[in-house]
């Protein structure tokens, strides 16, 4: 690729022009692996990584572990399909997470005992292909909207369907679909004669579905339809100018996404042996999405990295509050040592916290000797630094909620005001959120990982808006 | 009648009494035109005289109200976009609307997104011979080009679909002097190879400088038509297009 401009360029982008120069010959030893990672085709790569990912299991873990892993390799396929119709072709299906959901509930139906009175109990291997081609023709039928609806109103549109969808199983022919007790005792997946029922052979299956899976879509990415996706979801108006017929294209999207999306519904049924309304919620629709931007949109590798990457630190190292503890302090950290410079004003806020607490905690203890009686909720190195240094009350779970609300205030401050005194608000701003970390968030997990998961795709945001492996986009002006 | 009052024995594209509206508004009032086979042809006009529109309605982008669009002796007027481009008929859009993020071969190859991958190399040859930039640039990414070279993407790519009218709107939008008078070489070696064109241009004494002929189009009427010497004399253009 030439990049250098030989004669005088009347309005080239010349930043992008040199950046693009720069990553093409990245110096050192980075840039040679980068080229000769690139040098290697892709089925060799792919190769690659689907025997890393083979050879997970033959190390010392247990069943726990593989569970995660499991977890993770489902994600891993579910941003994938939701690649195909928010990376590619542009459309923000907040619905997707139905089309999960009928996978799993339509495999639950027909490969268990729910429907033997109408004598249907089908084998894994008729079940799965007929959910496929239901989920294909449900994706057709709620892409419809997206013939006459662009951005937000599709949005709103493809939510009422994933709502609806929880409404549906929950309320509907509970006889049938179980209500909210859901549908228990369903058959295992069965391959090649054998049932598969241990982790191990889970953890196999959804690794060979997703490396076939990640094959199909690059092929298909890199075909005219793959092309025609990208060219609507860049200027609809544009690409029917140039005969993609667009809303034939875009219902393509929504149902290769569904089949996609009803594939990891499957093997969730038969790896779970039940399913219930709330696996399929807005929240895991959001974790799902968080994964793709994570990733990067429009790049294969990179939903399936940020799938991986998402879940196993949500299951794996957000379990435990001390290690969540790890990971609250370590953003935070980090977000000091990028952002304040010169290395004296780290320095100083750091050392300022420091005193600040102590001289509060001094106050506090003055005052009222319940007030500080609480301690640090969690446990390990780190509460044991700060036992005799934050103010947490007898009772920390008022007092937190409380601290909770005061620390979004003084982090809405922190954002407006400017200059020497955000340095200074910082102080305080630090030693209050340690405070309601220790008091509060380590007690309530669930929500907590939440608030990591949001703060980690904040600072990844701000330092790479394209996601992990996404390309940049381009505007065209 | 001549050619020079717009009425052809034989035209490629006819615009018969064509009444457009946008919801209740009247854009298009009546207007007829024609392009003959192999002819450049320029549509001049202020803003919002309904330049654009009559684009549209020809690529079937909008519906007229009243009036036919005959192409090659059909009437096409109720026929669907792919349909009317498959029979020759192409377009560079207003404001070029590239694929910024795919490469400039791919931006060509969706302008030929109809027929099978294995007919594009003659197109390539084309369009390589006409812009050799484009062939050094093939594998850069459209968004990253510069304003002249994005011009040139858009029409190699409406050249790509092998038409037999190019419909171009506004190409020397935000151009330097220096490149509009490039693109305006291109033009006219693209209308020399055989293709006829109909041109929408702000510019109008560049335009009808390699134009056949001409029409002028005020509030949805054409005011103006004639020879493209015709015009350039006529001092009508002059009250016509800069407004009463």
């Amino acid at each position: 690729m030439s990049v250098e401009p030989k004669d005088p360029s009347i309005g080239v982008d010349e930043w992008v022009a040199r950046s693009a120069q720069r990553a093409e010959y990245a110096p050192g030893w980075r840039g040679q692996a980068q080229r000769r990672w690139e040098r290697i085709g892709w089925w060799p790569r792919l190769g690659i990584a689907a025997l890393a990912g083979a050879a997970v299991p033959l190390l010392t873990v247990n069943d726990f572990q593989l569970q995660i892993g499991i977890n993770a390799l489902l994600l891993a396929l579910l941003a994938l399909g939701l690649n195909i119709s928010v990376g590619w072709a542009g459309l923000l299906d907040l619905g997707f997470i139905a089309f999960y959901g009928f996978g799993a509930y339509g495999f639950a139906l027909l490969s268990s005992n729910q429907l033997s009175t109408s004598g249907v109990h089908l084998p894994a291997y008729a079940s799965v292909p007929i959910v496929m081609v239901g989920a294909a023709c449900l994706g057709l039928m709620v892409g419809l909207p997206s013939r006459r609806l662009i951005g937000d109103y599709l949005a709103i549109i493809t939510l009422f369907f994933g709502e609806a969808f929880v409404e549906f199983t929950n309320n509907v022919a509970t006889n049938k679909l179980g209500g909210p007790n859901g549908i228990v005792a369903i058959d295992p997946y069965k391959a090649f004669g054998a049932q598969i029922t241990t982790n191990k052979g889970y953890f196999y299956l959804l690794l060979i579905l997703l490396v076939l899976t990640m094959a199909a879509l690059h092929l298909l990415d890199t075909s005219r339809t793959g092309r025609a996706w990208r060219a609507v979801r860049e200027d609809p108006l544009a690409a029917e100018m140039m005969t993609i017929p667009v809303n034939r294209v875009k219902l393509m999207a929504f149902s290769f996404g569904a089949v996609v999306a009803a594939l990891a519904g499957t093997v969730f049924a038969a790896q779970q042996i039940s399913v219930f309304p709330t696996d399929f919620d807005t929240t895991f629709l959001i974790l799902i999405y968080a994964a793709l931007i994570l990733g990067g949109a429009g790049s294969i590798g990179g939903a399936v990295l940020g799938g991986l990457i998402l879940s196993v630190t949500l299951d794996g190292f957000l379990r435990s509050p001390t290690q969540s503890g790890y990971l609250f302090y370590g953003v935070i950290l980090l977000t000091l040592i990028v952002k304040l410079r010169p290395w004296w004003r780290l320095i100083a806020v750091v050392a300022g916290t420091a005193v600040f607490g102590l001289v509060v905690h001094a106050i506090v203890h003055a005052v009222s000797a319940s007030a500080v009686a609480g301690g640090p909720q969690s446990s390990g190195w780190i509460a044991d630094l700060v036992r005799n240094w934050v103010v947490v009350p007898r009772n920390p779970a008022a007092a937190g909620n409380v601290g909770f609300v005061l620390l979004l205030g003084l982090l809405i401050a922190l954002v407006q005001v400017r200059g020497r005194w955000r340095t200074v608000l910082l102080v305080p701003t630090l030693y209050l959120s340690v405070c309601v970390w220790e008091g509060r968030l380590v007690t309530v997990p669930a929500i907590t990982r939440q608030i990591l998961i949001g703060a980690i795709l904040i600072v990844m945001m701000n330092a790479r808006p394209q996601g992990l492996l996404g390309s940049r986009r381009v505007e065209v002006v | 009648m001549n050619a020079a009052d717009g009425q052809l024995a034989k035209p490629l594209l006819s615009l018969d009494k064509v009444t457009t509206y946008y919801a209740q508004m009247r854009i298009l009032e009546g207007i007829s035109l024609q392009v003959g086979a192999g002819e450049l042809v320029c549509l001049l006009g202020g803003n919002a005289s309904g330049k654009s529109t009559t684009l549209k309605t020809i690529l079937g982008l909008v519906r007229p109200r009243a009036g036919r669009v005959l192409f090659a002796g059909e009437d096409v007027t109720a026929w669907p976009v792919p349909q009317r481009i498959a029979n020759g008929v192409a377009i560079v859009p207003e404001n070029r609307r590239l694929f910024g993020t795919m490469t400039v071969r791919e931006n060509l190859e969706l302008g030929a997104v109809l027929r099978d991958a294995g007919t594009y190399d003659a197109d390539f040859e084309r369009v390589y011979t006409l812009f050799p930039r484009l062939h050094e640039r093939r594998d850069q990414l459209a968004g990253t080009l510069s304003g002249g070279e994005q011009q040139m993407v858009a029409m190699g790519r409406a050249l790509m679909s092998r038409p037999r009218l190019l419909l171009m709107d506004e190409p020397s939008m935000g151009l330097s002097p220096a490149l509009v008078q490039q693109n305006f070489r291109i033009i006219k070696e693209v209308h020399e190879s055989g293709v006829a064109v109909l041109m929408v241009e702000q510019n109008a004494t560049m335009a009808l400088s390699i134009a056949d002929r001409g029409y002028v189009l005020s509030t949805g009427e054409i005011v103006l038509s004639g020879s493209a010497a015709e015009l350039l004399r006529s001092e009508d253009l002059k009250r016509a297009y800069l407004g009463r």
